[in-house]
């Protein structure tokens, strides 16, 4: 099924922040990869919720107990539907680094020493870090995919190193990389994972929020997704697993509504997605976010995919006329995702961000949460802009302004002052 | 708040041609510290001869607000003694974040004041003050009590 492209100008009306002035200048907002924008129906999906049906979940017995459980795991239903799972499948938490942190602690709980544990160099800390302290509690061995020059994973070193192999018991990769926008060839990783009966662990965070996606398809085992990237709340995340994998896992976090029966002496533990679900959860943030899944589905992600391949390639062309532009990743917009990374002649990020942020241009300057990846290019940070469905070629034009203006102020460029 | 007001055009002269750099023997005590948040680096050295700062030398990776406030830390802290530097270090950070309630003295602190501007820009407070956090720690390395690791 494919959706009408959609029409940005209308999309843009929905996100009431996107009318905010930064000093002088409209907001030109490119640092969706960062946290995304809401729009009214998130806002007010979760104010309504508050105003209307707040109580606890599950513990709660009085009406609007009910009237939150049934919203709590009706959005729950909804996320699912949105990934192609099924409701029992999908355990929120509270990011997606407490999912990725999840997973690296039960799933983890089974590596022993000898085993491997495969990341790649393109990770965000968050798939990185969880990985090094589940092989630092259980013995096993961290290895990683290189990257080519281009900034994606390199397949024929990692043949050659025999990196995946009956050893290898859990490979966690990123489905698009926050930095270089290179899309990991999943099919190809979750087939050589499978072969060795590793699990595959994806990180999702920069994938589901901008194409479809399908579980059936992914090949992953389990999927972290953050609620902040998907137009939805902030303080929510999501941790897909394969049903049959999440019954064999243990529990991570302990505590109220995860268990079945407590005894002093020991307990038994829920089934899950509440097995993984200790505490009062996210409730009004899981609301907000089955609003923000729902209004992406209105649009349709297949629409969503087209027109941030449009602004991708667009921003790439015109970045491609400033020479003093370099490169973090792949220059070719196809199996590319929307995050590009730059470096700008050899002023530091932080300088670049801040002169653009004086033209109201918002973009990320850092290493952004990817320092081994920074340190395989040998820089230290990046300048980073990310759109999403609300991103106009305009604003690319502002971006590019702003870019040789900023240029002038260091004076890599002849001009003012 | 412009970004001229930031970016003094000391500030940039000091980034464009750093006093001081590059790493020194002999030294008295070697520090790392790292900005997290942006991967910014720096390797200071501080060599001592009695109560007084010898040299100073580093190498730093960073943007312009830190490397130009590491160099004109240099500046005012080589040849000084160890207690007025750490008052330095001190009155520095203070006018950081005082939140432009806080004025240096143009007469003890020099090209330094050219960073008032920075306090009107708390995400930058860290960039300003990674030269001087430095500093400060190797002083306290260097003391009787610090421990030199």
């Amino acid at each position: 099924m494919t959706s009408d492209p959609i029409d940005v100008e209308r999309v843009r009306r929905d996100f009431p922040i996107l009318s905010r002035r930064i000093g002088p200048a409209e907001l030109v907002y490119l640092d969706s990869a960062n946290t995304a924008h809401k729009p009214a129906v998130v806002i007010e999906a979760e104010a309504q919720h508050y105003r209307c049906h707040n109580a606890n979940v599950a513990r709660a017995m009085h009406t609007l107990g009910a009237e939150a459980t049934a919203a709590f795991e009706g959005a729950r239903g909804r996320v699912a539907a949105f990934v192609g799972a099924r409701p029992e499948e999908i355990v929120f938490t509270k990011n997606a680094t407490e999912a990725l942190n999840l997973a690296a602690h039960s799933l983890g709980a089974g590596l022993g020493p000898g085993d491997q544990v495969v990341v790649s160099l393109a990770e965000h800390h968050s798939n990185i870090v969880p990985w090094q302290m589940a092989c630092q509690r259980s013995g096993a061995e961290l290895r990683w995919f290189d990257l080519t020059e281009e900034g994606r994973l390199d397949l024929e070193r990692a043949a050659a190193e025999d990196l995946i192999n009956p050893r290898t018991k859990i490979v966690a990769v990123t489905w698009v990389s926050n930095v270089t926008g290179a899309v990991s060839p999943l099919a190809q990783i979750a087939a050589q994972a499978r072969a060795v009966g590793a699990r595959l662990v994806v990180d999702g965070s920069q994938g589901v929020p901008h194409r479809p996606c399908d579980v059936a398809e992914l090949g992953a085992d389990l999927l972290a997704f953050t609620g902040h990237k998907l137009a939805g709340p902030t303080g929510i995340g999501v941790l897909w697993g394969r049903s049959e994998l999440l019954e064999a896992m243990p529990p991570f976090l302990g505590g109220g509504e995860m268990i079945e029966v407590v005894r002093m002496e020991g307990s038994t533990y829920a089934r899950p997605p509440h097995r993984f679900e200790a505490g009062t959860p996210p409730i009004a943030q899981a609301v907000g976010l089955g609003a923000a899944v729902e209004y992406l589905s209105a649009w349709g992600m297949d629409a969503i995919a087209r027109h941030e391949a449009d602004i991708t390639a667009y921003a790439l062309d015109r970045l491609a006329e400033l020479p003093e532009v370099r490169l973090l990743g792949p220059a070719d917009p196809a199996d590319r995702g929307g995050a590009i990374a730059f470096g700008l002649a050899d002023l530091h990020p932080h300088d670049v961000m801040q002169v653009l942020d004086s033209y109201g241009v918002a973009v990320r300057g850092g290493h952004h949460c990817a320092r081994p990846l920074h340190r395989r290019f040998q820089m230290g940070a990046s300048v980073r802009v990310s759109s999403y469905l609300y991103t106009t070629r305009g604003e690319i034009d502002r971006l590019i302004e702003a870019l040789i203006a900023t240029l002038e102020f260091f004076r890599v460029r002849p001009g003012r002052k | 708040m412009g970004l001229e007001s930031l970016y003094q055009e000391i500030i940039l002269d000091h980034y464009r041609a750093k006093h001081h750099a590059g790493l020194r023997q002999p030294y008295s005590v070697e520090v790392t510290h790292v900005n997290p948040s942006c991967g910014d680096e720096l390797v200071l050295r501080l060599a001592l001869a009695g109560d007084r700062v010898e040299d100073l030398s580093y190498l730093a990776e960073g943007c312009s607000i830190s490397q130009a406030s590491t160099s004109v830390m240099s500046d005012l802290v080589i040849g000084r003694r160890l207690d007025e530097a750490v008052g330095l270090h001190d009155g520095f950070q203070a006018m950081l974040e005082g939140q432009g309630r806080v004025e240096l003295d143009e007469e003890v602190y020099g090209d330094a004041v050219a960073f008032s501007g920075v306090a009107q820009f708390p995400a930058r407070v860290k960039c300003a003050m990674l030269g001087w956090a430095a500093f400060r720690d190797a002083v306290w390395r260097a003391s009787p009590g610090g421990t030199d690791d």
